[in-house]
This record gives C-alpha cells, sequence and structure tokens, in this order.
C-alpha cells in the first residue's frame, strides 16, 4: 500500500485489486472524508460508493492480467467545499450506458447478483461520470459536496 | 475491523442468522456459505439478523437475492430483522423493503412464520 499526500490536498492509494483489501480502501477514504468535516451519514455513503467500485475492479476489471498486474488506484482531493475522488485500473473496462436501474424483481428470478454496484454509486454520490479506456485506464469519477 | 461473524441458532424448524462486523465482497462468501448449508439441510424458516451489522454493501445484498426465491418455493421465507439505521438504509435504496419484511428483532420475525402456520 501506497499513501501519499501530495501538496496536501490530494491523497493516493496504490493497492493490489484483491477482495480482502476493500476494507483498507474503506478506512482511507472515511479517514479523509472524517478529517474533512463530513457528517457521520455521508462518511458511510461515500465510503459505500468507493467500496462499490473497487469491488467492481476487483470482479471484473483484470480477469486475464496476471496477478502483479491487477491494481486499483484511487486518487482523493480535498477540495474544501468538496471531496472528488478518482478510481482507475487498467483492466478490461466496461460500458457505463449498459448499467441500468435494477428491476430488484428481475433480479431475484434470475438469481443474479452483480450490477448493483454502479447503481448504489449513483445514489450515494452527488455526482458520477465514467471515463473508459479499455486496457489503458478506466476511470470512475464521484464528488461529494460539503453542506454547510 | 471487527471480524464478520454468522452464529447460527435453530428453534424448532426456524433458524436464525446473525451476521456481525462488515458484509462486504470479501465476506459476503462466508454469509452465503451459512445460508446454503440451511438449504441443504432443507431449512427454509430464515429469520437474518442483523444486529451487531455494521456494513453492509450491495455483494452482500446479492447473497439475499440469489436464495431467496428458492427458498419461498420451499414454503419458506428470509425475514430481516435489526437492521441499524445506516444498514437499513441501503436495503431500501434498492427497494428490498417491497420484497423482504424487515422487524424489530428475531422474535418478532420468528413469530411471523408460527402466524402463517396458524
Amino acid at each position: 500500500m501506497t499513501l501519499k499526500t501530495q501538496n496536501g490536498k490530494t491523497y493516493r492509494l496504490k493497492i493490489p485489486a484483491d477482495s480482502k483489501n476493500l476494507d483498507i480502501i474503506r478506512k482511507f477514504i472515511s479517514g479523509i472524508s472524517e478529517n474533512m468535516g463530513f457528517p457521520d451519514e455521508e462518511i458511510y455513503k461515500i465510503e459505500l460508493a468507493v467500496d462499490e467500485a473497487c469491488a467492481n475492479v476487483v470482479k471484473h476489471a483484470y480477469l486475464t492480467n496476471s496477478r502483479e498486474d491487477r491494481i486499483i488506484n484511487i486518487e482523493a482531493r480535498d477540495k474544501k467545499d468538496r471531496l472528488e475522488i478518482v478510481i482507475f485500473d487498467k483492466g478490461k473496462g466496461f460500458d457505463p450506458k449498459k448499467v441500468k436501474k435494477p428491476d430488484i424483481l428481475e433480479y431475484m428470478k434470475k438469481m443474479k447478483r452483480g450490477g448493483l454496484g454502479i447503481y448504489l454509486i449513483k445514489a450515494l454520490m452527488d455526482q458520477v461520470s465514467f471515463r473508459i479506456k479499455a486496457g489503458v485506464r478506466n476511470e470512475v469519477r464521484m464528488v461529494k459536496f460539503l453542506k454547510e | 475491523m471487527e471480524k464478520f461473524q454468522v452464529l447460527r441458532s435453530d428453534k424448532k424448524d426456524i433458524s436464525v442468522l446473525n451476521i456481525k462486523g462488515y458484509l462486504d465482497a470479501h465476506t459476503a462468501p462466508d454469509f452465503e456459505k451459512s445460508l446454503k448449508t440451511l438449504l441443504t439441510e432443507q431449512r427454509y424458516k430464515i429469520v437474518v439478523d442483523l444486529n451487531g451489522l455494521q456494513y453492509i454493501s450491495s455483494a452482500g445484498l446479492g447473497v439475499f437475492m440469489g436464495f431467496v426465491e428458492e427458498i419461498r418455493e420451499n414454503a419458506g421465507d428470509i425475514k430481516i430483522c435489526s437492521a441499524s439505521q445506516k444498514v437499513y438504509k441501503v436495503f431500501d435504496l434498492l427497494g428490498f423493503p417491497s420484497l423482504y419484511e424487515f422487524f424489530d428483532n428475531p422474535e418478532e420475525a420468528a413469530g411471523k412464520f408460527k402466524k402463517i402456520q396458524g
């Protein structure tokens, strides 16, 4: 794990894409959110949104890469009035347009278990955007505003 | 982090699984295993007690969805109880309250099974 503070405001975490690291990732992001003064309820949302994005990388991004190439990068930028988080990987990418609001009944019937993450991220954060360049850089960017 | 745990207790034909700690993509397979064990034993009346569950992500919610149909086909159900406010909020965001019944405590949840029987 690399944890650096640059310019006092940007925090970076580079970590193997392994589900056992989700705990460390959550602690990283909740620590930053807490220091910025987000209330507990918002910290929980940020933590969950980041967990979902990283769990997706663990599960889907790197199916064909060798183990040592499977890396998640997280950048958290403290912009005073908001926290900007960029999560990126070099995996196979995905089409964000194909992710729709899940129909829970349909899910139950198909015993489908994935696909809820992106929906949750959008529901939990104030802004969410994607930039996908398969194999090069797949990026999820999310923002949470600090309300006075 | 509090270690993820699944504690099981059986009372007649009802099984209570108390899940504690953090339920995420890493720990969801443990919860899934416990539910699968109940199904292998043909125990379909299940209460999932969330007392002590501090965190849930969609990987954890997926486990509930993966089994509920089989359980209901066998005249059983999953009743959920003792969710903290923040954990309940995640269930709520994904529309779970329209599919699952939530209760304040395991006794109330188990009582619902008995009513159906009587």
